[in-house]
């Protein structure tokens, strides 16, 4: 059962060949092997799982219709609202907070009859790139567990790599999907701003933030998005499918992609390690067989993303979590002496290094006098990127570059040096700042056996195209196959 | 005593509560009064994940109101973050309007005692989010009610064009007409739906130079009669201070003062108003309201005649009394009432005298409004004729209207069934006059004389031939025939 994917399992779940139960049953004795080692969960729900799952099963002896997830064990990562167990963000300040309501997403799944199994760890208010920033726990890379599993889904990415749950659900604010999935040699897609509805998804960057699938495939990841894109009246920056309607992504899947341009960044590309190039390189060819032509673009304003991107997100976020002030909810120091001292005692208290570090950034960046120098100009310098991708979209179908500079580091590397910490995110943060949908799958590994990612950018809303393009090459690989040793794979 | 001459110089921030049945971003009922925290969802309670949606219906009055307050309505406007921590505010930040306000450069027209209008200009009127409210009891802590939290609130800022206590309180109650008018607010200052910030200070002309005192601003005032009176105290405040000490107008010395109702004075809250830092951004999660000139045309074609201007119009076109048209179109309900009622071919006069003596009356003790009365216009303005053409006399009228209000029955009939139907033929009513005549040769007697007891004979008279007649005789018809009988 461990090598199935989630719609392989879905399918021998609905066809009566497999029993919900018996996957949940053993997914969970996987937890328990492999959780005190790799981190992953912030909570699991093996009763109400297994409840679910018998719910699920009896429906399916009934012969009664079943969503696309039908008894798929899933994992959300622990910043969406769930009515059961905590939301915490790995934080210490939501460490005991119970949303009173679901996320959409998390409606979503359950409407599709997935299983819920757990809620994973992850960078506190998804603030880092490394999971390292969790406030509440270590999470590792299952292929090597000295090392991490990226940021800030490293959670989602981790369980997914080690069999611990068949799909999970990250959040992608600068590469918060892509880098962990390709840290942990998994699928992760970063759908378009707009697709996926983010009620419910605890803010960090609110017009950078969105909610995507972390699976083993491009099969599942097409149709994890089937069950949770669309508008929602809740959010008004999801898109209306008026303008951009949702398709099957599952069944757009097979279509051939006829006279595919594929275009490569070479100046910017050179900042990546030379294995990870190589890995790149070699999946470029396998799609130059493919028929594909590649060509060379420039996309100058790409070396100022990270700069806007700290500006924009740490702005937004400064302002996101002003909420957690220990008045309404969360945690709240003890004795205070008036109410100032409810706000600056419970915030020093539990919110951790990082975030107090973008909190800071992003108050200075929109206090008055420096507003226009800083905020300002990041959304200018956000603009000159979005019009990078819509010259080079009029070229190519997609551009392809590395997922992340390198592979995944050690645990501990880089947590004193946030500006080298930062760098890793330099070939993810473009896609959020231009809102378009970026996926990272498997292509390699490097010398270390430690898996490469390969990054496909497309035009926003073509995430049915980006699939695609991204199904082509997995058809023609097999890197996907390959699992952790660590997780009991051979 | 040198030369001295000063002019209050006064402008106003208002904050208007929208009647909208949901709240600004969220859909909780906006309800006065209820449990506290019972009016709350995970939107308006800032919870985690949580994302606000605007009211379609809080945008629409609010463009309503700038137009009636002659606004520009630009067609793109955006949503802004107004970051301040206070425990009633539970995302620390406020949805507000900052550099692109839904409406600007406006102005009002508010009646003046002297019969005259002034134009006062309006510098922008933008949407926000109201705050919740804390509860201060005793012991060591207090408690939040954010049952108000995202109620939609117009803010109004005005230019600094009025010159009086007086005048601020005309603008105040002219805007709560024209809200009331447009029915996009109930303007209930009991529940605080209209909270006035005035800002204050002098221009002192002493021996040819001239002076600006500090900018005052005194913070939430929820009556007209506070506001009027903070102006007037503040003025005179600050003649003083200016006299005492010479402190004249100049960058950070604006102080912001509250007012004490008990002691009617106002009282010093912070010195200097430090340049408040509140991080305006764009709100990433609301996107902009781009109007379209058929959505602008639609909410155009729900506006209306607006009071003033209907008010100086029944004054000028009905003859109406300056006081009776101010009671008229006090709200709107009775001024359509009273415009239906004059299509419908009331004499206007008349309806007025109706409405204005009777209709009211009732619906104050109802406590309603005049549609709630469940009379049509057509009835009002038929009992108007009935008056105007003598078939009843005017008290007879108040008793029909009464009548038409408890039996929903027309007043022709309601005028026979309750006999109050006047005698004008002549004929019956000369043999009854005959026969008072008959009957009091003394009253005959002191009218023919002409002496100084004629006025009170006559009134005898006629006060038989009522009695007689149960008072259903015409006294225009009576006095006729008296006058030829006996001069
Ligand atoms: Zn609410």
């Amino acid at each position: 059962m461990k090598n199935l994917t989630a719609k392989k399992l879905r399918d021998q779940i609905a066809s009566g060949q497999i029993k919900s139960l018996d996957a949940v049953r053993n997914i969970f004795e996987r937890i328990e092997k492999y959780e005190p080692v790799i981190g992953a969960y912030i909570s699991t729900f093996k009763e109400k799982a297994l409840e679910r799952a018998s719910q699920v099963d009896k429906k399916i002896s009934a012969g009664e219709p079943v969503g696309q997830l039908a008894g798929v064990p899933v994992a959300v990562k622990d910043n969406m609202c769930t009515t059961f167990g905590a939301t915490t963000c790995a934080s210490k300040i939501l460490q005991n907070f119970h949303a009173p309501y679901n996320a959409t997403v998390v409606e979503k799944l359950l409407a599709a009859d997935a299983v819920i199994i757990g809620k994973t760890n992850m960078d506190e208010f998804a603030m880092g790139s490394s999971t390292e920033n969790s406030g509440l726990k270590q999470t590792v890379n299952p292929w090597d567990t000295s090392r991490v599993p990226g940021g800030s889904s490293g959670g989602a990415t981790a369980s997914v790599a080690a069999g611990m749950c068949f799909a999970a659900l990250g959040s992608d604010t600068g590469g918060s999907i892509r880098q962990p999935a390709s840290f942990c040699g998994v699928v992760g897609l970063k759908p378009t701003y707009g697709r996926v509805s983010r009620y419910g998804l605890v803010a960090y960057g609110s017009s950078l933030d969105q909610i995507g699938p972390v699976t083993q495939t491009v099969e599942d990841a097409a149709l994890m998005l089937n069950v949770i894109a669309g508008h929602d009246s809740s959010d008004s920056t999801s898109v209306s499918e008026a303008i951009a309607p949702v398709c099957d992504y599952l069944t757009k899947l097979n279509e051939p992609v006829d006279k595919l341009k594929i275009a490569v960044v070479p100046q910017f590309n050179a900042g990546a390690d030379q294995q990870v190039q190589n890995a790149l390189n070699e999946a470029i060819k396998v799609y130059k067989n493919l028929g594909a032509e590649i060509i060379e673009i420039e996309m100058p304003h790409l070396d100022y993303a990270i700069a806007a991107y700290y500006v924009i997100a740490t702005a937004e976020a400064s302002s996101n979590l002003a909420r957690y002030d220990g008045v309404h909810y969360g945690h709240r120091t003890k004795d205070p002496q008036n109410y100032i001292e409810v706000y600056t005692k419970s915030r020093a208290e539990a919110f951790g290094q990082e975030v107090k570090r973008r909190i800071m950034l992003g108050t200075y960046a929109l206090s008055s006098g420096y507003y226009d120098a800083y905020y300002l100009k990041a959304l200018k310098v956000r603009n000159l990127i979005r019009g990078d991708f819509t010259n080079a979209f009029e070229k190519c179908d997609c551009v392809m570059m590395p997922v992340a500079p390198t592979t995944a580091f050690k645990i501990g590397e880089k947590v004193n040096d946030p500006l080298q910490m930062y760098l890793s995110d330099i070939y993810t943060i473009a896609a959020n700042l231009a809102g378009i949908p970026g996926i990272s799958i498997p292509c390699g590994f490097d010398d270390n056996e430690l898996p490469v990612g390969l990054q496909i950018l497309s035009p926003a809303f073509t995430e049915d195209k980006l699939l695609r393009i991204a199904g082509m090459y997995e058809k023609h690989t097999n890197w996907y196959e390959k699992k952790p040793p660590i997780a009991g794979y051979k | 005593m040198a030369d001295l001459q000063y002019k209050i110089i006064v402008g106003l921030e208002i904050h208007v509560q929208l009647c909208t049945k949901s709240k600004m971003f969220c859909g909780c009922a906006v309800e006065f009064g209820a449990e506290p925290n019972s009016r709350v969802c995970p939107v308006c309670l800032g919870m985690p994940g949580s994302l606000p949606v605007m009211n379609k219906q809080a945008f629409e009055y609010a463009v309503m109101a700038g137009l009636a307050l002659n606004c520009n309505i630009p067609m793109f406007t955006k949503w802004d973050r107004k970051s301040y921590y206070y425990p009633d505010l539970p995302k620390n930040y406020q949805i507000s309007q900052y550099d692109l306000p839904l409406s600007e450069n406006g102005y009002i027209e508010i009646p003046l005692e002297s019969g005259q209008t002034k134009r006062i200009g309006i510098i922008r009127a933008h949407l926000e989010e109201d705050a919740g409210k804390n509860v201060h009891s005793s012991g060591n802590f207090s408690q939040v009610d954010l049952n108000r939290t995202g109620t939609p609130l117009l803010e109004i800022v005005t230019k600094p064009d009025m010159n009086s206590g007086a005048e601020v309180r005309a603008l105040a109650v002219e805007l709560q007409r024209l809200v009331r008018f447009l029915g996009v607010s109930e303007a209930d200052m009991q529940k605080g739906h209209m909270r006035f910030e005035p800002n204050i200070n002098l221009k002192i002309t002493r021996n040819g130079t001239e002076y600006r005192t500090p900018i005052v601003e005194v913070k939430n005032l929820n009556s007209f009669r506070a506001l009027e009176r903070s102006v007037s105290y503040e003025a005179q405040r600050q003649l003083d201070e200016f006299l005492e000490t010479g402190v004249v107008f100049g960058m950070g010395n604006k102080t912001t003062r509250g007012w004490d109702d008990e002691k009617e004075m106002t009282v010093l809250q912070r010195e200097k108003e430090e340049a408040h830092d509140y991080r305006y951004f764009p709100d990433p999660d609301l996107v902009p309201v781009e109007l379209t000139q058929e959505w602008l045309d639609e909410i155009k074609s729900r506006l209306c005649e607006l009071p003033l201007k209907k008010q100086l119009r029944y004054v000028q076109e009905y003859k109406l009394s300056d006081y009776d048209a101010g009671v008229l179109t006090a709200d709107r309900s009775t001024a359509d009432f009273f415009d239906e009622a004059i299509k419908a071919g009331g004499e206007p006069k008349r309806v007025c005298n109706l409405l204005t003596q009777t209709g009211l009356k009732i619906t104050k003790e109802k406590n309603c409004s005049i549609n709630d009365l469940h009379i049509s216009p057509k009835s009002v303005a038929d009992l108007a004729s009935m008056v105007e053409n003598s078939t009843i006399s005017a008290s007879s009228a108040a008793a029909i209207f009464e009548a038409m209000v408890k039996t929903g029955r027309q007043p022709d009939i309601l005028a026979q069934e309750l006999n109050l139907v006047q005698k004008s033929d002549a004929d019956e009513l000369e043999s009854i006059v005959d026969q008072v005549l008959a009957e009091n040769a003394e009253a005959v007697a002191d009218v023919t004389s002409g002496g100084k007891k004629e006025k009170k004979a006559r009134g005898f008279l006629m006060g038989q031939v009522m009695q007689k007649t149960k008072g259903q005789a015409n006294p225009k018809v009576v006095s006729e025939i008296l006058a030829k009988k006996i001069g």
